[in-house]
């Protein structure tokens, strides 16, 4: 008996120790491409992480994990290594300060795709009463501070008289998401600079204007509902006179429970979105490490294969993907070929 | 109590109380009493019921809803693989070139040209874009098909699935009526449901990956967690002196076992993924924090019974000249084993179960195939629960629950694994 329990602990320190041999020895390769980012992207990246495995018996399965836009792009700009993202996926563009830490820890070949159109819904349960709203409406029923003034509106018809007489709840996205950063871009900021003097604000005092036009109530009507945009659809259809901001993928594969407001009276559906008219359409973005390229095998498919996925005859456009214009596709086609650098001149 | 009623009693001791049994006072406070304890009865039982019901309640939904997730829906395409592959030989899918020459053979152009034929339009809603797969693992396992003019059953996609099992819209539901009146489709026992890995359609996706990363990940929790917590709990318990030291190390033992299982996420966070630069999602890493979690269990456990082992049994074994480490690992630890793995055992059960930690070390990530070694990215089984929870397909609802009862399942096993251990090694004295 204790002969065999000493060969068993001897046998479980070994393997302890083979464990701590491995994993010096991960250090310098590694077989799949590994991906992080925005829970937006997450539903398109994992049908193509999905079916890239297929394309070729030696392309191996790619890690995917959805950390939100923020969370991912700290892990893709923390350093080149095999332990780092080789991709990151963006519901909106990198940030300067992003890009910046990129460059502090050595990440500074970094190649921008856009892979197609994601639009923002603003949607309601079927039950409830449908009504068209602009994006001052929705400004002025969210932000903290509506034109610099405090917000007093209670009710719906508090905004526009024409508007049902029901408590304003809209659940929304967290500040860390890309789809939040899509909210005060598309909506609110657009929203705030129909009053001329704030928008006057934004050249000369601009933390006040974004204090005014980006900041969101914090009394209980905007609830922030985190990365899960099903709980959202879950709290719609349990309370009907709520609204929900999120995704455009998200709208169509509920279609049966909820419905997507007008807004500035157009529909959120996929020809509106992909011919622009829709307001709350905004480009779907993939990083690549270009230090990794040629070190993790297959980066380059990883990408083309996302870019034909996304064409107008590509599987994605079933997820909810729309189609970017043929100009930008033909760029991004010919981006996967030369890997140009971004440029941090460009980014805000 | 004197029963008999003396009045000199009753005024002295009990005062003006009567403790008269036939007299209607006594009578009632018995009444009350025995009520009480009839309430009490009640309390006890209406407590034990209010639990099983719960358990009945929570059995019996993820039974209903998961037990649906076992069965799958196909659907029947012909395909004349000898003119479609213009005459490929089954030589060529054996050995190793097998899958490369596979795919040189484009099967996907084959299943869906063959299911256009077939269906027309209605393909894309029959099936998905990796239905075709089906075939390329059919074609491995027997290349004689590859010879042969047949009709392959290919998993259908997971709208028709649950229309199958009267759980869609219409439109499926005319379809799969439709389909069934040919009799183009069947049902049966969904093994790819044991064998596959995450995917994005709920019909096709797997358990293995997740269950497979739950045995890796445990065998290295309990590679490190039982060695290290046994030597621990016999140094404690039989070497260490008594003074401030080990009572402050007792104290931190048990306040480990306390702390909440969050913290070692963090803790495996900063120190084996940002100091110690480990690979992020490896089962690796979620074993190491596991085992953290677990060996404080392990240590209380096992020191609870090398306790229970009789002195008399030490001051035998020293009598007839044993040395110390002989006694412990001759006489005590032997005793104490039973107690030891069943500690173990329910310490390993709960890192079973455990996900906040997890998630917080990245083991969260969609992965479509199974973890082949310790530093491989790889997912357990609560996780793959947790994301499968969080999917917009309405087909992932039955897949949880099936998840859930194979993790039950698994957690049964172990559970039953202590109790036998018990009962097989125990002694009395």
């Amino acid at each position: 008996m204790m002969k065999k329990l000493s060969i068993a602990c001897i046998s479980v320190l070994a393997l302890s120790a083979c464990n701590d041999q491995a994993s010096s020895g991960q250090g310098n390769a590694r077989d799949y491409v590994e991906i992080v980012g925005s829970s937006t992207v997450y539903p398109f990246a994992k049908a193509v992480a999905e079916q890239f495995e297929n394309l070729d018996p030696s392309y191996t399965s790619p890690k995917l994990e959805s950390t939100g836009t923020g969370g991912g792009m700290e892990l893709f700009c923390s350093g080149i290594g095999p332990n780092t993202p080789d991709i990151a996926n963006a519901s909106r563009r990198m940030k300067k300060s992003e890009f910046d830490r990129c460059q502090e820890n050595g990440v500074e070949n970094i190649v921008e795709f856009i892979v197609g159109i994601d639009g923002i819904a603003i949607a309601q349960s079927k039950e409830g009463t449908q009504f068209s709203v602009t994006p001052a409406e929705i400004y002025e029923a969210v932000a903290a501070n509506p034109y610099g003034k405090p917000n007093t509106a209670v009710n719906w018809s508090d905004i526009n008289p024409s508007f049902p007489n029901t408590k304003i709840n809209v659940y929304g996205p967290p500040s860390t998401s890309g789809t939040r950063d899509a909210l005060t871009e598309l909506i609110m900021e657009v929203g705030c600079k129909t009053d001329a003097a704030t928008k006057a604000l934004k050249d000369t005092d601009k933390e006040k204007f974004e204090e005014v036009c980006h900041e969101v109530r914090t009394d209980g009507a905007y609830v922030d509902t985190g990365e899960n945009d099903n709980l959202i659809i879950q709290k719609l259809s349990a309370n009907p006179d709520s609204l929900g901001i999120f995704g455009y993928s998200y709208l169509e594969a509920n279609m049966d429970k909820v419905r997507g407001m007008p807004v500035a009276g157009v529909e959120p559906t996929y020809d509106a979105i992909s011919d622009g008219s829709y307001p709350g359409a905004r480009p779907l973005y993939v990083y690549l490490k270009g230090e990794h390229v040629g070190v993790i095998p297959n980066l380059k498919e990883y990408v083309a294969e996302f870019l034909k996925a996304g064409a107008s005859d590509g599987y994605l456009k079933k997820y909810g993907l729309i189609t970017s214009p043929d100009d930008v596709r033909t760029k991004m086609t010919s981006a996967v070929e030369g890997l140009p650098s971004l440029d941090g001149a460009e980014l805000k | 109590m004197n029963n008999t009623a003396s009045p000199a009693i009753e005024t002295t001791a009990v005062g003006h109380r009567s403790t008269d049994w036939q007299g209607e006072a006594m009578q009632k406070r018995i009444a009350k009493r025995y009520a009480a304890e009839r309430r009490f009865k009640y309390m006890g039982l209406a407590a034990v019921a209010i639990s099983s019901l719960f358990l009945a309640f929570l059995l019996f939904v993820m039974i209903g809803n998961g037990l649906k997730g076992f069965i799958k829906t196909e659907v029947a395409v012909p395909i004349d693989f000898v003119s479609a592959t213009g005459g490929a030989s089954p030589d060529q899918l054996a050995g190793e070139n097998a899958e490369r020459n596979l795919n040189s053979l484009d099967i996907a152009g084959i299943v869906n040209t063959a299911i256009e034929i077939e269906y027309g339009t209605d393909g894309s809603e029959i099936f998905t874009e990796n239905s075709w797969t089906d075939v390329r693992d059919a074609l491995l396992s027997n290349p004689a098909l590859i010879t042969q003019n047949t009709s392959v059953w290919l998993t259908a996609k997971s709208e028709l699935d649950r229309a199958a099992k009267d759980d869609s819209n219409e439109k499926y539901e005319a379809l799969y009526a439709k389909l069934k009146d040919a009799g183009k489709v069947q049902s049966g026992f969904n093994w790819g449901f044991l064998t596959g890995s995450d995917g994005t359609d709920p019909a096709r996706v797997g358990i293995w990956g997740a269950f497979k990363g739950s045995l890796i990940t445990m065998l290295v929790t309990l590679s490190l967690a039982f060695p290290i917590g046994v030597l621990a709990a016999v140094y404690l318990e039989e070497y260490a002196p008594r003074n401030r030291a080990t009572d402050f190390i007792e104290v931190s033992i048990n306040n480990l076992a306390a702390v909440p299982s969050i913290i070692f996420g963090l803790l495996g966070l900063v120190v084996f993924l940002s100091w110690l630069d480990m690979s992020r999602s490896s089962a690796l890493v979620g074993g190491l924090v596991l085992a953290l979690m677990t060996m404080p269990v392990i240590v209380i456990a096992g020191r609870n019974s090398i306790k229970s082992v009789p002195p008399s049994i030490r001051e035998a074994a020293l009598g007839v000249g044993a040395s110390p480490i002989q006694v412990v690992f001759h006489h005590v630890l032997p005793l104490a084993l039973p107690g030891i793995m069943t500690g173990t055992i329910i310490g390993m059960a709960r890192a079973l179960g455990e996900t906040a930690p997890l998630l917080m070390i990245g083991m969260r990530a969609f992965l479509t195939s199974p973890p082949q070694g310790i530093t491989d990215p790889s997912t357990v089984l609560p996780v793959q629960i947790y994301l499968w929870s969080d999917e917009v397909n309405r087909g992932f609802v039955e897949k949880t629950s099936a998840a859930i009862i194979v993790l039950l399942l698994f957690l049964l096993t172990m559970n039953a694994l202590a109790i036998y251990l018990r009962n097989r090694f125990e002694t009395r004295w």
